[in-house]
């Protein structure tokens, strides 16, 4: 905000730079002395600890129970199953994202009431002085099982003879549809080539280093039921526990404090919140559960596990004229968040190209493996993994260089805005509102030196050492509505309190939210208070998921803050007799440009609109210098990337090293670069767990092989080396700050990238890589099988 | 994740602890504790009692005597990667900890707790049996001495028997010209090893082989030595042809361990992979030594 | 229960407590001292969050029994800080390098170079990649925290002079 008084600002004044920059977080000083309050150190007085008793089978039938020896272990409060459930919390748990094509819908009960369904599912909770106890006792009960068939392959469970994944469910076809666009059949008939391909990629989970947990405390006198989370959500699980509990509205609250990490899976509303609330209710004593490890590899939901069937028809010069794709997805037992990430997916696939015909077949199939909801990315790395791997495989069948393959099919940018021709997830048609794709991927390729590459990959063969490289272009739909609002508020103290329903995991959105605050009101960050993830601090909200925070939360704080500054200006301007437009803001306070020796402090500006006794309020000033504004997105903004990766692989350990790894990326204004920057090095991070390391596995009776840290294998401070990433910058023109979103982007291109990568390195094999990840032992096997190695090592 | 309960006893002296682990049924020693409580806090073992043995000085030392180094059980591994004794006599086991877990876990984790819990993919018992190691262990009527080839009774159950401590180690000096070579095969940095080698090589005046040892581990439940590759190499070049030698020898092992995540095939593959790029460092580092 | 009195220093403050012996010393900090700093991420020890100071080396607190550090010194994150409240040179360049984001793993990780500071002023990128491998972040993908510990070792290296 310029203005000609500049050279003579005020002697505390600071720059009036704020959106843009590279600001250190204001949450760190706590959490960098451990003075954090996730939701296991929240101090209540008199907490009861509790554990789940879980089901070991993947499919059975309880037949009984026996808690009489566990409720007799000194330290033991309460044991609760199904039948010691309040009647409205019996049911089944709404689903949260209903879907006209679900053909049978299944959602978790609070504890299982007669048919297990999945191994971890809950059977009893056990209230206990300590965790210690608590494990005690539920060792002590008995649980007779009726194990039934198990449904743990998703492509056999559509087979006619398949058992069904629960008895009270004819079939394990959750949900199917259909989505087509244009002209399919003659884009395919008229083709100059087909390329066809099936894809897979195994499930994993975002293993936040913070487990679940949730607490919850029934304050008998006011009848206020409080429950602290480990979420990303609060709104979302109000609503549930609302109608779970059938409880009042206005008497139910839920705070996210600090949060470990959340990456998608904490945004469902889960079971155990319920069960917990419902004992410190029953036991009018606060009660907590904290998940341990092994439980969140049993119950906090996964993706990821699909299987794509995909062809594209090209004409003579490569240019894509129709696709096909078949999707099965692995959904696991239960539909919490309906079918939005294999929807997601499929309607990712087109990415920035051109595709002017697409039929897409989706079949979400249940099976007796954990439940997937999103995690980081969404869906969008496995669609992303499919596009860029059947155009890497049409570049080789048509003897056409990949990048080149590419460049010849993206949108360009003055197509801008470009409808894709699928309905998003958001209800509205997928149109990228803005995004330069060929710039994003040449950049890359400059950066990384792909031109080059083919003398770095022959210098290096003469060493015995074998290189590759790999590209994946990818475009994300990000600040999803409908809103997530914001109150500002300036207090008589005259600091200024920012008020959001948006949760943190540790994005930074308190920083961003006073940047974006300070920015409108010139003052220091520290003159600004943040509340965010309250149930009572604002009355609405949807939660932090889908890259949409700082789109949603960060334009409601712009256009709160805005108002806010015209409030203040408007109020000083009165009591000052001057014109609105020679008031500026400076530190705290509302000033005459003309004579800066008259000024008015927030505080005292606060006072006087919050009202006296007898005092009128002039024309055009309301009561408060206060704003609550719910930015409500037209549609979803678009960001995009482009990942280039080179690699060296070991053909015999078939480790990869990854010599660069390059990013180029667009979500348009950056609030804080420092933060984006944060982002997209860490969701690279889960991007490379995706390629090569991070491999859910389950056997063939549903039963997870690998459940600790030791089998499921999380990338290392090793393994994610220094992202090169260059900021490109479209601002959106559909929210007033021209942001997008920008917590997926790195990990959705990645393992298409590290894949080709692998796949380039072993290219005198011939050999086409189709899964991911591409773990070590699995490329083994195809080099084995290929007869790569000779019989003795070489 | 808790342990279930137990009693916790804390002898001070060895006399103490070789009389508890004679009395008690169903007992553990904690050790450095990096194996046993992560068994404990998954209730995969439910021990009644849990002895200590961190109080146990006279378990806890490094030092050299009759051309061997002697090692006790309760030695912290970060103790025996940073001494300058070890690494002046024996090299191939300072190289063999830096592919031991991580900092943190070595600061902890005890030799002789590694010894006993005889993961087959660990490093220490690997080394061990390159090393030609003897095992002494202790009861309340005196010690016995077992050697490395005989301590794995089977999968994860060393020779030893429930009134007994294991005291320590005698792991073989070779001559101050002899190469060697450690290394391993893991996901990440640190992890356990799918597959591990260690050899030893010591090169005659005309640079061929005098002896030689090696060592796998992931393979078995024991480290496997291969004994009959080792007497064929005796005087023959330390070249390609001995490599060729071994991996041949490799390739015709009868049983390789097999996971639900690594394969035999693959372990197969990779000790032939390392074994070769073994071999090839410790000729490298023999050679260099004699000049 | 079987219970054991046990005499213990953490970040210079001396406690007794009676504890039973099944009780990990995480568990002790975070229940009996109400020091809610260390974190619980695997208990398996393998995260390496619940990471302190053990005699001056590091150790899992999810691995070591309350009991096993009697008469032991324990530094934990609350005790990394200036008595006077201001943050260590390690933690300042933490925030100056956007070196954490939810903040859960990042007691381990300032124990952990903590102890590599004590040992080398000059660590290369290697060596501070290699002494955190067992510390896991699943949110900042390392870059940050590698940088914030050579800034780290930087500072502290002029200071001497």
């Amino acid at each position: 905000m310029k203005n000609h008084l500049e050279d003579s600002l005020l002697p505390n004044a600071r720059p009036d730079q704020f959106i843009g920059s590279r600001m250190q977080r204001t949450e760190d000083h706590l959490l960098l002395q451990g003075l954090g309050k996730y939701v296991d150190d929240i101090p209540l007085a008199n907490v009861l600890y509790s554990a789940f008793l879980r089901s070991p089978h993947g499919h059975a039938k309880i037949v009984s129970i026996d808690i009489s020896k566990a409720i007799q272990l000194p330290g033991v409060h309460k044991i609760y199953l199904h039948k010691d459930l309040p009647e409205s919390a019996q049911k089944r748990l709404p689903i949260l994202v209903p879907n006209p094509s679900i053909k049978h819908l299944m959602m978790q009960e609070v504890l299982v009431s007669s048919e297990v369904c999945c191994v971890g599912d809950a059977v009893a909770f056990v209230v206990a002085d300590n965790r210690y106890i608590a494990e005690d006792a539920c060792n002590l009960i008995d649980v007779e099982y009726e194990i039934l068939p198990v449904v743990a392959d998703c492509l056999k469970a559509l087979d006619a003879n398949s058992p069904s994944f629960f008895s009270g469910i004819p079939n394990n076809l959750a949900a199917q549809l259909n989505v087509r666009f244009g002209e399919v059949d003659s884009g395919f008939s008229q083709a100059t080539h087909v390329v066809q391909e099936v894809f897979w990629n195994n499930r994993g989970s975002a293993h936040p280093m913070e487990t679940r947990g949730y607490a919850a405390e029934y304050h008998h006198a006011s009848g206020q039921l409080t429950v602290w989370s480990s979420g990303q959500t609060p709104h979302l699980e109000k609503k549930n526990l609302i109608d779970i509990l059938k409880w009042d509205p206005e008497f139910i609250r839920i705070i996210h404090h600090d949060v470990g990490g959340g990456f998608g899976p904490k945004a469902i509303f889960y079971p155990e919140e319920a069960m917990v609330a419902i004992a410190a209710h029953d036991l009018l004593r606060p009660v907590k559960w904290i998940e341990d490890r092994r439980e969140h590899f049993y119950t906090a939901t996964q993706e990821r596990d699909q299987w794509w069937d995909i062809s594209i028809a090209l004409d003579a010069n490569a240019k894509i004229l129709a696709m096909k794709i078949d999707m099965t997805h692995d959904n696991g037992a239960y539909l919490p968040w309906g079918i939005i990430t294999p929807y997601i997916g499929v309607t990712t696939t087109p990415g920035p190209y051109v595709i002017p015909a697409i039929d897409v077949n989706l079949k979400v199939v249940y099976t007796n493996k954990n439940a997937t909801s999103p995690v980081r990315g969404a869906g969008r790395p496995q669609a992303v993994f499919a596009m860029e791997r059947i155009l890497d495989k049409a570049a080789r069948k048509l003897g056409i260089d990949r990048a080149e393959i590419r460049r010849r099919n993206f949108i360009q940018p003055e197509q801008m805005p470009y409808n894709n021709g699928f309905i998003y997830r958001d209800g509205k048609p997928m149109v990228y509102d803005s995004g330069d794709y060929p710039q994003c991927q040449a950049l890359a390729l400059e950066k990384i030196a792909y031109d080059d590459f083919p003398a770095r990959k022959a210098a290096a063969l003469k060493e015995g050492r074998y290189l590759g490289i790999g590209i994946a272009n990818f475009v994300e739909g990000t600040g999803l509505g409908p809103f997530e609002g914001a109150t500002v508020r300036v207090q008589q103290t005259g600091r200024i309190t920012i008020l959001t329903s948006a949760s943190s995991q540790g994005q930074g959105h308190k920083t961003t939210f006073m940047q974006i605050c300070a920015d409108q009101l010139q003052v220091p960050l520290a003159m600004i208070d943040v509340i965010t993830a309250d149930t009572n601090a604002i009355s609405m909200g949807i939660g932090t998921f889908a890259s949409r925070v700082t789109v949603n939360a960060g334009n409601s704080v712009f256009l709160a803050s805005q108002k806010v500054g015209e409030k203040i200006k408007g109020l000083a301007a009165f009591l000052m007799q001057t014109r609105i437009d020679n008031i500026q803001l400076i530190d705290g306070h509302a000033i005459t440009m003309d004579d800066p020796s008259k000024k008015k402090s927030f505080a005292e500006l606060a006072r006087v609109s919050q009202g006296m006794p007898g005092f009128s309020f002039p024309e055009g000033v309301t009561n408060g210098l206060e704003s609550t504004e719910y930015f409500s997105p037209s549609q979803s903004t678009y960001c995009n990337g482009t990942a280039a990766v080179e690699i060296e692989l070991d053909r015999d350990t078939c480790q990869i090293n990854i010599l660069k790894y390059v990013m180029t990326h667009d979500s348009g204004n950056l609030i804080n670069p420092l933060l984006v920057d944060g982002q997209v090095q860490g969701s690279i991070a889960h991007g490379i767990g995706n390629s090569t390391l991070e491999d859910m596995q389950y056997d063939d009776q549903a039963q997870p092989i690998t459940t600790n840290f030791g089998e499921y294998l999380l990338p290392m401070a090793t393994d994610v080396p220094k992202v090169q990433m260059y900021h490109l910058h479209s601002p959106s023109p559909l929210n007033p700050l021209g942001v997008k979103g920008a917590g997926e982007g790195g990990t959705i291109p990645a393992a298409a990238a590290i894949v080709a990568a692998i796949e380039d390195a072993i290219s005198d094999t011939g050999i086409f890589l189709t899964q991911a990840p591409m773990t070590p032992p699995r490329l083994f096997e195809i080099l084995k099988n290929a007869g790569t190695y000779s019989s003795v090592t070489s | 994740m808790k342990p279930a309960s137990f009693i916790y006893h804390r002898p001070q002296q060895l006399s103490e602890a070789l009389d508890l682990v004679a009395q008690l049924d169903n007992y553990k020693i904690i050790a450095g504790g990096q194996s046993l409580m992560p068994m404990m806090n998954f209730r995969f073992v439910m021990p009644d009692h849990v002895i200590d043995l961190n109080h146990v000085a006279e378990l806890s030392h490094i030092s050299i005597a009759n051309q061997q180094l002697h090692i006790g059980s309760m030695t912290r591994q970060q103790a025996i990667h940073s001494s300058a004794l070890v690494e002046e006599h024996i090299p191939l086991v300072t190289q063999a900890y830096s592919f031991v877990s991580h900092r943190q876990i070595r600061n902890r984790g005890t030799f002789g707790g590694s010894l006993c819990h005889l993961d087959p993919s660990s490093e220490q018992p690997c080394f061990t049996a390159a090393l030609d190691g003897v095992i002494e262990v202790a009861s309340q009527s005196g010690t016995r001495q077992i050697p490395i080839a005989n301590w794995t009774a089977m999968y994860m159950t060393p020779d030893l028997a429930s009134n007994e401590i294991m005291l320590g180690a005698k792991l073989s000096i070779w001559p101050k010209t002899h190469g060697w070579s450690f290394m391993e095969y893991s996901r990440r940095h640190g992890d356990y090893a799918i597959v591990g080698v260690a050899v030893l090589v010591n090169l005659d005046a005309r640079s061929a082989i005098e002896k030689i040892s090696i060592a796998l581990c992931g393979i078995d439940a024991a480290p496997v030595r291969l004994l009959d590759t080792e007497n064929v190499l005796k005087n023959q070049a330390a070249d390609e042809t001995a490599i060729r030698i071994a991996l041949e020898s490799i390739e015709k092992l009868p049983n390789i361990m097999e996971d639900a995540l690594n394969t035999s095939d693959y372990r197969r593959h990779l000790a032939k992979t390392l074994t070769r790029r073994a071999m090839l460092e410790a000729f490298e580092r023999a050679k260099k030594r004699m000049s | 229960m079987d219970l054991h009195r046990i005499k213990v220093h953490v970040n210079g403050k001396a406690y007794e407590r009676e504890v039973e012996s099944r009780r990990t010393l995480a568990d002790f900090l975070r229940m009996d001292l109400s020091l809610t700093g260390t974190h619980l991420g695997c208990e398996h020890g393998v995260c390496g969050a619940c990471t302190v100071l053990l005699n001056g080396n590091t150790a899992r607190a999810c691995l070591t029994l309350a009991v096993q550090a009697d008469a032991c010194e324990i530094t934990t994150i609350e005790g990394l800080a200036h008595a006077d409240g201001t943050l260590s040179v390690l933690q300042q360049a933490f925030q100056e390098c956007h070196g954490l984001q939810c903040g859960f793993c990042t007691p381990g990780m300032l124990t952990t170079l903590t102890e590599l500071l004590n040992e080398n002023l000059s660590p290369t990128e290697a060596q501070v990649r290699e002494a955190i491998t067992g510390n896991l972040c699943r949110c900042t993908g390392y870059q940050a925290i590698v940088e914030a510990a050579l800034l780290a070792a930087k500072k502290l290296r002029d200071q001497r002079v």
